[in-house]
């Protein structure tokens, strides 16, 4: 499996400098394969975030193009993209990502129940224990703290087991001995077969590193 | 189902919204039903009075419209006596363009002893009738026998029961169907009965009777049917210069009354409907474009779970759909409950004829309320469906991260 982008780019319209749009990402090629953990640091503002939804079909390129295999992603009707993103590829986004109305229990069963099939229970019991949230399934979102919720949130993608699992700064509200948990459980994901995308500012994650690229400026160095 | 569990889960664990939400489409139900249901047998009450008058034109002692209106007297079941002789009927029937007379008398009876209760008395005259007899034939198969009564829906006793006037025992033959009009609390006997009833009154010294002497002499009213392509209104100029001391009515001109007085009704109350709807639709636009930034992170994450744009409208329309459903069958179940026992007081109030439709129309109307209030509530969810189906997962959950 593998999962490919070919020189993609986006822009945003608005006032920069002398011109009239704003380039987050330029021309950017790269290539996530299965069993490899993949690290991409840079600053804040370098475009980091806005290549890891373009590659995990939620933002559409302004130029190039995305392929999962050889499936063309953005070629896809919504409905064939969306069901294509839930069952292969997992994202874990900045911030709060969980359903105020669901438990913890239930969020990270939540992929599980959107397209029906079996919900992957013995899974998500065996992630909540090792990201150390089993004793919150049945609490409310709510009632979490940020790096607690950024362990559901993990532990959702984790129970869904997509072939590519792209993170976004996971380790940002985690004290050092969880955030040593999670690099773990992405380790073991991409050992397991996964293709992995950990995006991150800090330098943590490289130690658990197949490969790290740098971004800066829009662009992959 | 793990969808319908999601969307209960939704709903159940959001009180406050859906909350509101079921009690304004349990508002718009309310309307919409306990509207239909009014206008219904107000139009349902108009039509079985045109039925049941079965005359052209009413011939009445001059004074009669003074002391009682016609209207009101076959409208509200006001209790008018009032006596011609009757000669009367001959007259009427000598007049050209006449093709069939019949008379009635009327007698009241009293809150007392002496009475059952307190009722219009009508006695006709089975042999010539046109009036009554058509629609007492639909409850009784058997012509009306000498001290036997037919009494209205409302008059409270039942068949085969013996009914007490002027201390005179009347047996019960049969109950007529409801009307929605004032000869629902009214009781009718032959020309015979009536004569007794008429000597009994006199002997407990209550006279109704002008002074023509014998009882037979006298009629209250006579119902006249002109001949075919012959018109009323010359008809009843005709009827008003040959009969002395007597006033010809067209019945068409009190229809004509009731039906505007009903039309007035009616438009009040789609005015009133329409008031209730639009500030609820106003009510529902703004609860539904709050609902958009306060699902914005939610419905982000659906959207980054891998729903799709039309799962997601399609899970925001069914939730509206549902809460429209429950608020909806509540509104229409207390809207029953508000509009069915006061229907005397409905009719009272209104003071036009006031017939509730059969079972079969109320639920078909129930079922037109409920369907009209989830379309309307769906329709208003539609924009904020669309809106909220067009998050970008990505930036919304980045937002304030």
């Amino acid at each position: 499996m593998q999962l490919r982008a070919e020189n993609i780019s986006r822009r945003y319209f608005r006032k920069h400098g002398e011109a009239n749009f704003f380039e987050a990402v330029r021309s950017v090629s790269l290539t996530l394969e299965s069993g490899k953990l993949t690290v991409l640091n840079g600053k804040s503002g370098s475009g980091k975030t806005t290549l890891l939804n373009m590659i995990g079909g939620l933002l559409n390129p302004s130029e190039g193009k995305v392929f999962l295999d050889e499936t063309d992603l953005y070629a896809l009707e919504d409905k064939d993209l969306s069901r294509l993103r839930s069952k292969r590829i997992g994202v874990i986004p900045q911030g709060r990502s969980a359903v105020d109305t669901l438990s913890v229990y239930e969020n990270i069963l939540l992929p599980g129940m959107l397209y029906g099939g079996t919900l992957r229970t013995e899974e998500a019991e065996n992630w909540m224990t090792v990201l150390g949230i089993s004793d919150l399934r049945n609490a409310m979102p709510a009632e979490l703290s940020g790096g607690e919720l950024r362990r559901m949130a993990i532990a959702r993608t984790l129970t869904a087991s997509p072939e590519v699992i792209l993170a976004d700064e996971p380790t940002g509200d985690l004290d050092n001995e969880n955030t040593r948990t999670v690099l773990t459980a992405f380790q073991q994901a991409a050992k397991a077969g996964k293709a992995v995308l950990v995006v991150s500012h800090e330098t943590d994650a490289e130690a658990y590193a197949d490969q790290i690229l740098h971004m800066s400026h829009g662009t992959i160095e | 189902m793990k969808h319908f569990s999601l969307m209960i889960r939704n709903l159940s664990r959001r009180p406050g919204r859906t909350t509101s939400l079921i009690l304004l489409t349990a508002f718009l139900a309310i309307s919409v039903f306990c509207g239909t249901i009014v206008v219904s047998s107000l139009r349902r009450g108009l039509s079985s009075m045109e039925n049941r008058l079965g005359a052209d034109i009413i011939v009445v002692p001059a004074e009669a419209e003074s002391k009682v209106s016609m209207k009101n007297l076959l409208l509200q079941g006001t209790i008018g006596t009032f006596y011609m002789d009757a000669s009367a009927l001959e007259k009427v029937r000598e007049t050209e363009g006449v093709e069939k007379a019949s008379a009635q008398i009327f007698l009241s009876s009293m809150k007392a002893d002496c009475c059952s209760v307190k009722v219009q008395v009508i006695g006709f005259d089975p042999e010539n009738d046109f009036v009554v007899q058509p629609w007492i034939a639909e409850s009784l198969n058997h012509p009306l026998g000498d001290m036997e009564v037919v009494v209205g829906c409302r008059v409270e006793t039942d068949v085969g029961n013996s009914f007490r006037i002027y201390d005179k025992s009347c047996r019960v033959a049969a109950k007529l169907a409801s009307t929605g009009t004032g000869l629902d609390t009214a009781v009718y006997c032959n020309m015979n009965t009536i004569h007794v009833l008429l000597q009994a009154a006199e002997e407990k010294e209550i006279s109704h009777k002008i002074d023509s002497g014998n009882d037979s002499e006298v009629v209250s009213a006579v119902y006249v049917k002109v001949l075919p392509e012959t018109d009323p209104a010359l008809v009843n100029n005709r009827l008003n210069g040959h009969v002395r001391k007597a006033t010809a009515i067209r019945t068409a001109g009190m229809m004509t009354e009731v039906a505007d007085s009903l039309s007035g009704v009616s438009r009040t109350i789609a005015v009133l409907i329409c008031a209730v709807w639009i500030l609820a639709l106003i009510i529902l636009f703004i609860v539904f474009s709050m609902m958009v930034n306060e699902r914005r992170r939610e419905l982000a994450v659906y959207r980054l779970l891998g729903m799709s744009r039309k799962m997601m409208s399609g899970m925001i329309l069914k939730e509206t759909a549902l809460c429209s459903f429950t608020g909806a069958l509540c509104g229409t179940a207390l809207g029953a409950i508000l509009v069915f026992p006061f229907t005397a007081l409905i009719e009272t109030s209104l003071k036009l004829p006031y017939l509730t439709p059969d079972p079969g129309s109320i639920v078909f109307y129930a079922c037109f309320a409920i369907a009209v209030t989830i379309l309307v509530g769906c329709a208003a969810a539609a924009r904020t469906a669309f809106r909220l189906s067009r998050v970008d997962p990505g930036t919304t959950l980045r937002e304030g991260a």
